[in-house]
């Protein structure tokens, strides 16, 4: 048995088909994915991310901490409540896990990391704090709703007093703010608009109840899958591991080398990366035959061989897509070895589907 | 637990076969089958014409999840491929048993194995833990 998050009895009354993920018992979906998926696209949906793990950390050095740790620079976080998503490196510059970093006070920062992952970055983390004299504290208090989709930020204020939902509509895209007992974040993995909402663990049944009255459909691991594929985000595990650096993992916009003087954890290592020029290169796959892209298909373009990194069926798309890790060079088509057969796929530059619309021609 | 309709035989590895009147037999996959597999969004099936040994991969169910291979209980020549599965691979999860039909034969000998009759079949999901 895995672990469970507050909401995992909700999830049974529910219906819901339940798997193993990072070693927590999550609904993979309830009725039908793919519905779940156009859910989201076309109105909202709200899923259990309270797996994921947040930490807290103070202190007075706390931002000089993280603009050592991480490789994208909380330096350019100015305002309170804003946000932005880094790699955070080892020293060979491979990833260590992918991360939102909020900026709360001068003193107070905030992460969210994945599942997965947890005790190797808390690990790593509390490890290099002391050396900035930064406090680390695990919010295992908290669970966390991802409510998406166009209705969504218009269906989640109405659960709040009337006093603070003019706050949290005004919230712009990648900031947050604490509002009553929550904390409410713009941000999310399925390419829509919405909120990332951390709440207290034992209040987290009501409001998941109140969106379901207001049409919010409950969505699963399943659904959130071919949500950020579609919007070409990465997976931690699928599509970088500490094998590989940011360069070749489509991440290269994450890594802030400058200011050239910020000392950060991997910049060495990638900073020969930068001198020699990546080997490899994360580009997307559309399949032009019928067929799933999977992970670890063979992929082969002229004069060399990749691999796929994450697949799947795009239910907006009626397609299958996918991400691959592929030598550098400019690509256009490629050959997949799916079950034997080489079959066709043309490259695309991610994102596939951004407002609910493809964005292939 | 799914059901298993009493009027048609199953295989071990959840096929089910339907006698028709004029002769040839209908397979599918159970309901069971596609309730594991999940949202089906592709189907292969054969062609008319394509001779199948018993025990051949004879179709190809594909999900998000995974791409499972079907195999023919019974010998015998291809008269059908569900046509409507090209483009509803979906009807199989609806329907598995009736429109989701996969293909009908005319048998040319016996089984590969014993069939399963439904009460057999509906066992061994209690015992797979159904």
């Amino acid at each position: 048995m895995g672990r469970h998050t507050p909401l995992y009895d909700l999830h049974k009354s529910q219906g819901a088909r339940l798997v193993d993920f990072g070693g927590w018992d999550m609904p993979v979906q309830y009725a039908s994915q793919i519905e779940e998926h156009h859910a989201v696209r076309r109105a909202a949906g709200v899923f259990d991310v309270s797996h994921m793990c947040v930490i807290d950390l103070t202190g007075a050095r706390t931002r000089e901490f993280l603009q050592w740790l991480l490789a994208n620079d909380v330096g350019k976080l100015t305002r309170p409540g804003k946000a932005l998503y880094s790699c955070m490196l080892n020293e060979a510059g491979g990833v260590i896990d992918d991360l939102i970093v909020y900026f709360l006070s001068a003193s107070d920062f905030r992460l969210v990391v994945n599942a997965g992952t947890r005790d190797k970055d808390l690990a790593w983390i509390r490890r290099h704090a002391q050396d900035f004299g930064v406090e680390v504290r695990e919010r295992v208090d908290l669970a966390m709703l991802a409510v998406q989709g166009p209705q969504a930020r218009q269906a989640s204020v109405t659960l709040l007093a009337a006093s603070d939902r003019e706050r949290a509509l005004a919230l712009p895209v990648f900031g947050g703010a604490a509002v009553a007992d929550w904390f409410i974040a713009r941000t999310g993995y399925t390419g829509e608009d919405g909120f990332e909402i951390m709440l207290p663990g034992e209040k987290a049944v009501e409001p998941w109840l109140a969106l379901n009255s207001l049409g919010v459909v409950s969505c699963g691991l399943g659904a959130r899958d071919t949500l950020r594929l579609e919007a070409g985000m990465n997976l931690y595990g699928n599509d970088m591991d500490e094998s590989t650096h940011p360069f070749e993992s489509g991440l290269g916009w994450t890594v802030a080398l400058e200011p050239a003087e910020r000392r950060f954890s991997g910049r060495e290592a990638l900073e020969r990366v930068v001198a020699a020029g990546s080997a490899r290169q994360l580009v997307g796959l559309l399949l032009e035959d019928r067929g799933v892209l999977r992970s670890h298909q063979k992929v082969i373009v002229a004069g060399g061989t990749g691999e796929v990194t994450s697949g799947t069926f795009s239910p907006t798309l009626e397609r299958s897509i996918g991400l691959a890790r592929i030598p550098s060079g400019s690509v256009t088509r490629v050959e997949v070895d799916i079950r034997s057969k080489l079959l066709a796929a043309r490259t695309v530059k991610p994102p596939f589907v951004r407002a609910g619309k493809s964005l292939l021609s | 637990m799914s059901q298993a309709p009493a009027d048609l035989t199953y295989t071990k590895s959840h096929e089910w076969v339907r006698k028709l009147k004029d002769g040839t037999v209908e397979i599918g996959i159970t309901d069971h089958a596609q309730h594991e597999l999940g949202d089906l969004v592709f189907a292969e099936v054969p062609e008319k014409g394509r001779v199948l040994a018993a025990g051949e991969a004879c179709a190809v169910v594909e999900s998000v999840k995974a791409a499972s291979d079907v195999y023919c209980p019974i010998a015998g020549e291809v008269t059908a491929g569900n046509p409507d599965l090209a483009s509803a691979p979906e009807l199989i999860n609806q329907d598995a048993f009736g429109r989701g039909w996969l293909l009908r034969l005319r048998p040319a000998g016996a089984p590969a194995g014993a069939l399963l009759s439904a009460a057999e079949y509906e066992e061994l999901l209690r015992a797979e833990g159904s």
